[in-house]
């Protein structure tokens, strides 16, 4: 009876660890049983070596408050934005030049010549603008659902230095097409900087390379643009999520509370 | 003391009874060796960090470039009512966008103060374009004698003083010299509203009136002429 039990609980429950081991006198999987297992075979080889799976559970199935809605998914939205700017922007790097004689030769052939460079540069020039519309949007729904609250605080702290290096990125990507608007441009944000009392006229040297707008300066607002900010802003997208993950999203404003229904029964 | 509830402790390991200690060991080896490793990755991070971040800083703050005199022109072409343009190099070897223009005329007595400091004679006067607001070019309108500034509406009467708009001092000017009958232009430097002259030029929208020179420091990255051009 129990034999006879436990024969049909393994032949109607679905297999717990797949592929299912091998039993003793199974014939040999073929190769095309090997094959429709090669996936999955992979998955479990790392996975037994990193333990990956547990990270991946933890970010991805979390609770969410009822109520969350499509206001929600700014931040995303905001990170593929960052996302588009770092994949365009590498490949405009294969192509651009920053050196004061032939960073506009160069920005002229990635528009006119090159195939698809006009796509890739709009796309990185429109999509500048549409990362920092994001930002806002996104950082307007946190502050009005008061989602910067405790525990957040910290998190909001990150998304303002992240708005920050945003901002320095569109900064220093402003002069890199190096025509009359960005030449001007750049010298007007570098006399603001160099503006400031004391400490102002070494910031606006240490901005330009020097006293003047100079040989560096391009180099110098090139590698700031792609190597420095962009590593930051990655580092700090990477905290950003984390803390998201581990504290959780809130619920929208207008729903109240739920009281647990042991203490709803207690108070009738 | 008020009687403290616990004996505070020896500050001999000895003392407080660690196994292996030495005589007069006040340090314990694993509190030592954990200040050493982390010790050398402080310093090995510091090894490659403060070079970097000097290299990024240093040179760009410190260094100042040579001093280059420019030939543009005889010196009777240029009239001492009226402004004409020149084109110079300011950043030498980056081609078109080192280049700036500098308008020239020659001194009159009428509008110029004496020269200052009085071993200088600077034959020719050289206005820089370079607004003293933010930095766009100025040009020079002769109907009007003004110089404007096409971003904010900066103005400055003929002697480059300001007369309205957002700019805080008059334009820069050029030192100048004369060389066989060419007129050479040579580094800048900058005035405040009363035309006294300062040798390591500000950038624009820094004020040099009052506290203004204190505010604003002279910084090493400007050069400056060993002494005043004869």
């Amino acid at each position: 009876m129990i034999k006879k039990l436990g024969k049909t609980l393994r032949e109607n429950t679905p297999p717990l660890v797949s592929p299912r081991p091998k039993r003793p006198g199974e014939p040999a999987p073929g190769v095309a049983d090997q094959a429709k297992e090669a996936g999955i075979h992979t998955v479990g080889w790392i996975d037994e070596r990193t333990s990956l799976s547990g990270a991946g559970r933890w970010l991805m199935f979390r609770k969410v408050p009822k109520g969350t809605n499509w206001f929600y998914t700014l931040g995303s939205a905001t990170l593929f934005a960052f996302l588009n700017q770092a994949v365009t922007g590498v490949f405009l790097a294969m192509y651009y030049d920053p050196s004061p004689t032939r960073a506009y030769e160069s920005a002229r052939y990635i528009t006119n010549d090159a195939f698809l460079g006009e796509f890739v540069r709009g796309m990185h020039k429109w999509g500048s603008s549409m990362m920092v519309i994001l930002i806002f949007l996104h950082m307007a729904r946190v502050f009005f659902f008061g989602a910067y609250k405790y525990p957040r605080e910290l998190n909001w702290v990150i998304g303002v230095v992240l708005l920050i290096l945003t901002f320095v990125m569109s900064l220093t990507g402003y002069l890199l097409p190096f025509d009359q608007r960005s030449y001007w441009a750049t010298i007007v944000a570098a006399n603001i900087t160099a503006s400031g009392p004391l400490a102002g006229p070494y910031l606006g040297d240490f901005l330009r390379g020097g006293a003047e707008f100079n040989a560096t300066t391009l180099s110098r607002f090139y590698s700031i643009h792609m190597l420095l900010v962009p590593g930051l802003i990655a580092a700090l997208i990477g905290a950003h999520l984390y803390l998201v993950a581990r504290l959780g999203t809130t619920a929208p404003p207008w729903l109240k509370a739920q009281e647990p229904e042991q203490l709803q029964e207690e108070r009738v | 003391m008020a009687s403290p509830r616990k004996e505070p402790k020896s500050k001999y390991t000895g003392d407080r009874l660690y196994p292996g200690s030495f005589e007069g060991e006040t340090v314990t080896r694993r509190r030592f060796m954990n200040l050493t490793a982390q010790g050398a990755g402080a310093v090995a991070a510091g090894a490659f960090t403060l070079p970097a971040l000097a290299f990024a800083i240093g040179s760009p703050i410190f260094d100042a470039p040579p001093i280059v005199w420019q030939d543009v022109g005889k010196l009777d072409d240029f009239p001492n009512d009226a402004y004409l343009p020149r084109v110079i190099s300011i950043t030498q070897n980056i081609g078109e966008v080192g280049k700036t223009t500098v308008y020239l005329r020659r001194r009159n007595a009428d509008i110029d103060p004496p020269p200052d400091p009085p071993g200088y004679s600077e034959p020719v006067v050289a206005i820089s374009t370079r607004c003293m607001h933010l930095g766009c070019p100025v040009r020079y309108v002769q109907a009007s004698e003004r110089f404007i500034c096409p971003c904010h509406g900066g103005v400055y009467d003929f002697a480059g003083k300001v007369v309205g708009g957002p700019p805080v001092r008059p334009l820069d000017r050029f030192y100048t010299r004369v060389r066989e009958d060419r007129v050479e232009v040579g580094p800048r430097y900058s005035v405040n509203s009363e035309l006294k002259r300062f040798d390591k030029y500000r950038d624009p929208a820094q004020d040099l009136d009052g506290i203004g020179p204190y505010l604003y420091p002279p910084r090493p990255s400007v050069p400056t002429l060993p002494e005043p051009p004869s």
